[in-house]
């Protein structure tokens, strides 16, 4: 089934056989004076002048790698967060950073693998000479096989082609005969209206998903570090090409911009997000969560911005968000306009909190619940 | 007589270098089940809009003026413990008990838990505070010294949680500071918590607890349920001036609303003597 998809993805985007080529086509747009490393700048900052908000990190530029449960880690300060999944059968990311931090994440990955690999089980190479001694010897690291992007957002997906480049895809028969090029690189799975938006967005082949989903699911074949990975598509959130990742044995969840301990929900109406869809997203990942005991613990979420979360941290982002589109929708119900509805600050009690990013402030976010709620997205078909 | 003063300083100075030198000759004994003793100012069940004594700042006094107590039928709240910013006041017994490491025989951490709360460590044994990105909880991660036989804990990584059980919110940045000051079998309890952005200052607590022997603190078991019949993504509130609760104390025991409602200047005297002013002004005005 990936595989129609994929075929009927590299027809439609030139992303999949057209790879080599289209390296060849960017190299060749170095002669009209645009450097790969250029273009990668300009695709960001192309994304930054756009209207979706860069919920960047407030940390003070270091990149932190904690571990969340199991196989899977946080790398902190790229950006956005970014969940890893590191072990015996190489990593995969959820989300890439930055293009600025491209090369901090990149050696943090880099550095987490190779000191997992120390407390790996040595395999002993042979015995030297009579006097008993055994050198041990460790297999490298595998490297980075996967890229799940949550969105098209700059600090999500900034980081894609440099660690795309790091890592490789294992394939191998039909495939490899056919798509000369697919090993190269690390695969990028994302929602088809992230390909979009990233083509649309001139975002170098390299960086581009390699596969593309636009169903409500896409689930990695196999167990990966020895767990399913899934991704759900959240239709009309943040935008209209979001995704959560589920590591369902470290029930871990990344859940993109959609849950953010450093803004409001950046809502992009002009790329299809929506209030209705944001609520529908967090009900919908407080489903799935369960609490190891009293509303804490249990499945960790790691949001887009800030610390890991749980249940009862995604629970208190569900009421604020409610409680801000009651507020809004009480104020349209008595005909108020949005000028009036944002002097009406019905947002004051939690700005403290939420409010303090000024590239998604209060009124802005006021403006995306008013606007969602005067035009509600279409139900999906 | 000159050297006779000298020396005696030297001595005095000696002594007291002994005394903060050597703490581990202070430490006092905490662990055993302990009931709160309840007060006035401690009853555990405060009604809506009863805010008095918490210096709210005016966004915290806006979300506890939106509260509604049918938050709490939500599955996701219906198990939520009492967090550490409001369970040394409420009604609840608690059990101490000390975790000791098996080699050294330190104190590797006390642990409090209350009846309807989590698990508190209490960490004596110098580990590091958790990274930034580290998940908060109820609890949080608390360090703990003492100071002479008093112990100091430092708690960090809380999670939003209430002052009081009445709505009165505390943020995910506050930090906690509490002192244990145990007497015989009185121990005092005094929290100082530090929140920039649900309070304007520091708020500063004190409770006692009485030591039981043949206290048992039962075990408090929870199951979510369906407990109210509501469309699904209802989160219960109220919409800014319409939480019609919150003059109910105020009204019922005489306490002026601007003492009722909350806020650093309800602590202060000079309220007092304002709305005194005021009181007594009125029925001059009224004769003229």
């Amino acid at each position: 089934m990936i595989a129609t998809r994929k075929i009927l993805s590299v027809k439609k985007n030139l992303n999949r056989v057209g790879r080599k080529s289209a390296l060849l086509a960017a190299t060749g747009l170095a002669v009209a004076g645009c450097a790969v490393l250029t273009c990668v700048v300009s695709a960001e900052a192309q994304q930054s002048n756009a209207t979706a908000p860069a919920i960047v990190d407030s940390a003070d530029g270091n990149i932190e790698t904690l571990q969340v449960r199991g196989n899977v880690y946080m790398i902190g300060g790229a950006g956005a967060n970014i969940v890893l999944s590191a072990g015996d059968e190489g990593v995969l990311m959820v989300d890439s950073g930055s293009t600025a931090n491209a090369d901090k994440v990149l050696q943090a990955v880099n550095g987490l693998t190779a000191e997992l690999n120390k407390f790996r089980q040595p395999v002993t190479a042979f015995s030297h000479g009579g006097s008993g001694t055994v050198l041990t010897s460790f297999r490298p690291p595998k490297p980075i096989r996967f890229i799940l992007n949550t969105s098209a957002l700059g600090e999500h997906t900034g980081g894609n082609i440099k660690l795309s480049a790091a890592g490789r895809t294992f394939t191998g028969g039909n495939v490899t005969g056919d798509l000369g090029d697919v090993t190269e690189g690390a695969a990028i799975l994302a929602h088809e209206n992230v390909l979009q938006r990233l083509t649309d967005e001139k975002m170098p082949t390299r960086g581009l998903p390699t596969e593309s989903y636009y169903g409500g699911v896409m689930k990695l074949s196999h167990y990966f570090n020895g767990e399913g990975v899934v991704m759900y598509h959240i239709p009309n959130a943040i935008t209209d090409g979001d995704s959560i990742v589920h590591f369902r044995t470290s029930d871990v969840i990344a859940t993109g911009d959609i849950f953010t301990f450093a803004s409001y929900p950046p809502i992009d109406i002009a790329k299809g997000g929506s209030v209705q869809g944001e609520l529908a997203a967090l009900n919908r990942m407080l489903e799935i969560v369960a609490p190891e005991f009293r509303s804490e613990g249990g499945t960790f979420v790691v949001p887009g911005h800030g610390r890991v979360g749980d249940t009862a941290d995604l629970a208190y982002y569900r009421d604020m968000v409610t409680m801000i589109r009651d507020r809004v929708q009480d104020g349209i119900k008595k005909d108020k306009t949005l000028a009036q509805i944002k002097a009406s600050k019905p947002t004051e009690d939690w700005d403290p909190r939420f409010g303090r990013n000024p590239k998604w402030t209060p009124d802005q976010f006021v403006e995306a619940v008013y606007k969602s709620l005067m035009n509600p997205p279409a139900a999906k078909k | 007589m000159g050297i006779l003063k000298k020396s005696r300083r030297a001595l005095l100075a000696a002594a007291l270098t002994a005394l903060l030198g050597v703490p581990a000759f202070a430490q006092m004994e905490f662990s055993g089940e302990w009931a709160p003793v309840l007060d006035e100012d401690n009853a555990g069940n405060p009604y809506v809009g009863e805010f008095i004594g918490i210096p709210m700042s005016h966004s915290g006094m806006l979300r506890a003026q939106a509260w509604n107590a049918s938050l709490y039928t939500l599955p996701e709240w219906q198990c939520r413990p009492h967090g550490a910013m409001y369970i040394s006041r409420g009604p609840s017994q608690v059990r101490i008990w000390k975790e000791v490491d098996p080699d050294s025989r330190e104190i590797v951490a006390f642990h409090a838990e209350w009846l309807r709360s989590i698990d508190n460590p209490y960490y004596m044994d110098g580990r590091a505070r958790p990274s930034k990105y580290s998940p908060h909880t109820f609890g949080g991660f608390s360090t703990a010294e003492f100071i002479g036989d008093q112990l100091k804990i430092t708690t960090t990584h809380l999670k939003e949680d209430y002052y009081r059980r009445n709505g009165v919110p505390s943020s995910d940045e506050a930090t906690l500071t509490q002192y244990w000051m145990r007497r015989g079998d009185i121990l005092t309890w005094t929290t100082i918590a530090t929140d920039p952005l649900y309070l304007s200052e520091p708020m500063i607590r004190a409770s006692e607890y009485r030591l039981i022997p043949a206290l048992r603190i039962p075990p408090y078991p929870c199951t979510v349920i369906e407990e109210v019949d509501r469309p699904a993504g209802v989160v219960p509130h109220y919409l800014p001036g319409q939480n019609p609760f919150l003059t109910e104390w105020g009204e019922k025991y005489h306490v002026p609303q601007a003492a009722a409602g909350g806020g650093a200047a309800a602590m202060h005297p000079e309220l007092a003597k304002k709305i005194l002013k005021e009181a007594n002004a009125a029925p001059a005005a009224a004769k003229k």
